[in-house]
């Protein structure tokens, strides 16, 4: 995927050349009449829903480690593991990062408030919300600027220069999808940027916000890996219970990180250039939102473990709407998507996970070596690769121009067989 | 003598050591959070309470009976709590007068009118539930029976016979065989003047005149449908021996303020006790800013604390009229103005240091930093 504004000018289809300004801004009134008529019928029966939630998991985490004390046992080690996973990962979806946004502030109640909240997860919730609420939810797709995309260290866009670094991107998303809190923690402090500085150089902000991020992991991890393993000992149970919390851990962080993949990484969802939101309308902004977000269908079970983030397009309209009421808006959304012809990205979690994946995968290669490479030519193909890995830059840049050539003819020999049945 | 000294010494050691365990083991939460799911209402808890009955006492007031958490310290009559409770999802917090002595049930109860458009009267007279868990705080007020005074004079209007009638059930508790008389009131002489709209719109008029006609109190109860408006110089004529009692009031502002100026002139004492505050000329709004940055804009005829939890700002609060201190925040540069008397309040850096304002009922006057 290029960026919006990249292939409006390269004369790609662009999917929002058909709307005029007044179209922009008809959207971005309907979508605020949308959330008005969520806050006017705001009341006791969201208050009621999300303390729901925040007793159940209680009680499944006290249930889960309460059972994760006989884990010597392997039938109750799977299901210690598994209660306490599930709990983990509502804690930090439907409860914490939902809590953060401040979706439940208007209760005004101190122990439910994005003031006052602190999570399950090795960043610090006041960092967390720094990085996500003010850059990301701001900044959504837009490249350089949404830390989100590819945290920094991976290629997420075809106009991003390929390098023969980025061969391993895939085995990176992979390490971070298993200790995404650390690399969340690691994001929020902007680590790579503040490592690279010279060490009396770095801001005395980031000095105190390492700190808090190393104690904050300290005692997260004196809990998991200390505190419950010594409960469980004198049960037999220390490494079986330390093995658990760490699995658990590890359960939680690949499911928030797919979720977080399948929300904004999809083959189809838009990006955006840094010049393209200056200035921009409210209607722009909405319509930012909608391009650059994905959702995922499926059972309400699926809906509450992701925090709702399935229906990331109007998470990302409204987010701070409580989640509960996002299904209720939903096809409302998707109306206004039919009505301007606008794609409404939709698809069931293996889908999206695949696509997600995909991406990785291909902008791990130079632009067009996937999309070229079929079983027979594999051994050019790989031979072409090795002299772009060892090559000098302009070798690179010419093998690259001419994978790009032949992909697009592939392309639009596709384009046209697609055509054809239609004409007949 | 480190003998006699040590064992509690090294109890408290291992109960911190223990406390500290728990911390660690449900971190980022508190222990309390888990122990709240089960058992809210213990030792230890933040205090709430939770609603045991609900009976109404005229067709807009109600008597909510309340069993409070173990740590309720208790009150003295005529003295009000302040209680939380969630109407439509949202944490309201109001004062209310607690309408009994001390129970031997342990349970409290508030007496509650519903005002027109009033958020929590409503919701505590036609809404709320037995069952429901409401936050409490213990127990305060000044309007209270010093014990010095033998000779008493209740003036009480509308719902301002809450605090009144606590202090009475006190003095002459009622049982089925009538009103008791104690020795704690046995040389009391006590007369109400009761004011109302009408008959029945007087909450407790039962109880008044079951405590008259057993000769524990003189009551003279004045209904405007009946015998027009009080007029306040009239008191010395309805009570002739007024100067020789103490006089405590409670009711609206405009009775009050008639009934302080009455007895300024006549140099007489007044305790008083005030529901809702009357409210001067707005002035020039300005702007709010607190610790984390936020920024909201304020007119003048807003309280602080209304701008603020319209902002999203977590705010702490009370009576929401100036009485109770459960809004104060230090205001470290600026100026508010006080809703009450137009009187301002001004903070400057370096100079006055943090100022603490009643935010229920100062507004903006000019942009003004809290530390909040
Ligand atoms: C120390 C103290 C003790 C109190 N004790 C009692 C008590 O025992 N019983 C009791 O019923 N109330 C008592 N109150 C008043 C009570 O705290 C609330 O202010 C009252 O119930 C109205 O709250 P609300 O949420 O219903 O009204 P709000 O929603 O806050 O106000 C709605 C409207 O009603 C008006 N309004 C507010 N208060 C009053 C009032 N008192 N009379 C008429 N209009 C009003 C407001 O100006 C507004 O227009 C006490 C107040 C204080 C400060
Ligand atoms: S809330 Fe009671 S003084 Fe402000």
């Amino acid at each position: 995927m290029t960026t919006i504004q990249t292939r409006a000018k390269t004369g790609q289809d662009n999917p929002i050349a058909h709307l005029s300004e007044a179209d922009i801004e008809a959207i971005g009134a309907e979508l605020d009449r949308i959330r008005q008529s969520v806050l006017d019928t705001r009341g006791e029966a969201d208050a009621a829903y999300i303390r729901r939630v925040i007793a159940t998991q209680r009680y499944l985490e006290l249930g889960s480690r309460a059972v994760l004390l006989g884990s010597a046992l392997p039938p109750l080690w799977v299901l210690g593991t598994l209660g306490l996973g599930v709990s983990k990962i509502l804690e930090n979806m439907e409860i914490g990062h939902n809590i953060l946004h401040g979706q439940w502030d208007w209760m005004r109640d101190p122990k439910i408030h994005s003031t006052t909240w602190e999570w399950d997860n090795a960043t610090p919730a006041a960092q967390w919300k720094h990085s996500h609420n003010e850059l990301h939810h701001t900044y959504t797709n837009v490249l350089g600027k949404d830390n989100d995309l590819g945290y920094g260290i991976m290629r997420v866009d075809e106009e991003q220069p390929w390098h023969p670094f980025f061969l391993a991107q895939p085995l990176w998303n992979f390490v971070n999808a298993c200790f995404f809190e650390y690399g969340i923690a690691a994001y929020d402090l902007e680590l790579g940027k503040n490592l690279k500085t010279p060490k009396d150089k770095r801001s005395a902000e980031f000095k105190a916000n390492a700190r808090k991020v190393v104690a904050k992991i300290r005692r997260q991890a004196t809990k998991d890996y200390a505190v419950h393993p010594l409960v469980a000992l004198p049960f037999g149970a220390f490494l079986p219970t330390l093995a658990a919390n760490f699995t658990a851990n590890v359960i939680r962080n690949v499911w928030s990180h797919s979720v977080i993949m399948c929300g904004h990484f999809p083959e189809g969802v838009e990006t955006f250039e840094k010049a393209s939101i200056e200035g921009e309308t409210r209607g722009e902004w909405y319509l930012r939102q909608m391009l650059g977000s994905a959702n995922i269908s499926g059972s309400k079970a699926m809906h509450i473990l992701t925090g709702n983030l399935s229906h990331q397009i109007e998470h990302h309209l409204f987010p701070d709407l409580p989640s509960n009421r996002y299904a209720e808006v939903a096809p409302q959304v998707k109306a206004l998507f039919a009505k301007y012809d606008l794609n409404y990205h939709d698809a069931s979690l293996p889908k999206q996970v695949y696509s997600a994946w995909h991406k990785v995968v291909r902008l791990s290669l130079p632009n067009g070596w996937l999309a070229t490479t079929t079983a027979k030519n594999l051994p050019q193909q790989l031979g072409l690769l090795h002299k772009m890995m060892t090559g000098s830059r302009r070798e690179r840049r010419l093998i690259e121009k001419r994978l790009a050539r032949a992909a697009s003819l592939l392309e639009a020999k596709a384009r046209s067989t697609d055509a054809a049945p239609e004409a007949a | 003598m480190t003998a006699t000294l040590e064992p509690p010494v090294r109890g408290s050691r291992l109960r911190d050591r223990a406390i500290r365990v728990a911390e660690a083991a449900t971190t980022p939460l508190l222990p309390a959070d888990y122990l709240d799911l089960f058992a809210p209402l213990r030792s230890g808890a933040d205090l709430r309470g939770r609603i045991v009955e609900i009976h109404p006492e005229t067709r807009d007031a109600a008597t909510i009976l309340i069993r409070p958490g173990a740590d309720w310290a208790g009150h003295v009559p005529g003295q009000f709590l302040r209680i939380g409770i969630d109407v439509d999802g949202v944490r309201q917090w109001r004062a209310y007068s607690l309408t009994h002595g001390p129970r031997r049930d342990g349970l409290i109860s508030i007496t509650v009118k519903a005002v027109p458009d009033g958020v929590v009267s409503n919701h505590l007279v036609h809404h709320a539930r037995p069952g429901t868990l409401v936050h409490l705080e213990q127990a305060q007020g000044e309007f209270v029976l010093q014990g010095d005074a033998d000779r008493l004079l209740f003036v009480t209007a509308g719902s301002g016979i809450t605090p009144v009638i606590g202090m009475l059930r006190n003095l002459f508790p009622s049982t089925d065989e009538g009103v008791l008389r104690l020795e704690r009131s046995a040389g009391l002489d006590v007369v109400v003047v009761h004011v109302a709209p009408s008959r029945p719109d007087s909450i407790f008029i039962r109880d008044l005149e079951a405590l008259a006609a057993a000769g524990a109190i003189r009551l003279i109860a004045r209904y405007d449908d009946e015998h027009g408006v009080l007029d306040v110089d009239d008191l010395a004529s309805i009570v002739p021996d007024l100067a020789g009692r103490r006089t405590l009031a409670c009711g609206p502002a405009g009775l009050l303020d008639a009934l302080a100026a009455h007895h300024e002139r006549a140099g007489l004492d007044l305790v008083v006790e005030q529901f809702r505050t009357t409210r001067v000329e707005a002035g020039e709004g300005g702007t709010v800013t607190f610790a984390d940055g936020r920024t909201l804009e304020a007119d003048g005829a807003s309280p602080i604390l209304d701008v603020a939890e319209e902002g999203g700002v977590l705010m702490p609060s009370g009576c929401r009229m100036g009485i109770c201190m459960g809004c104060v925040i230090p205001m470290t540069d600026g100026a508010v103005r006080d809703l009450r008397n137009g009187e301002v309040t001004t903070a400057i850096p370096g100079e006055t240091g943090a100022v603490k304002v009643q935010t229920c009922i100062n507004a903006a006057a000019g942009p003004c930093t809290f530390d909040h």
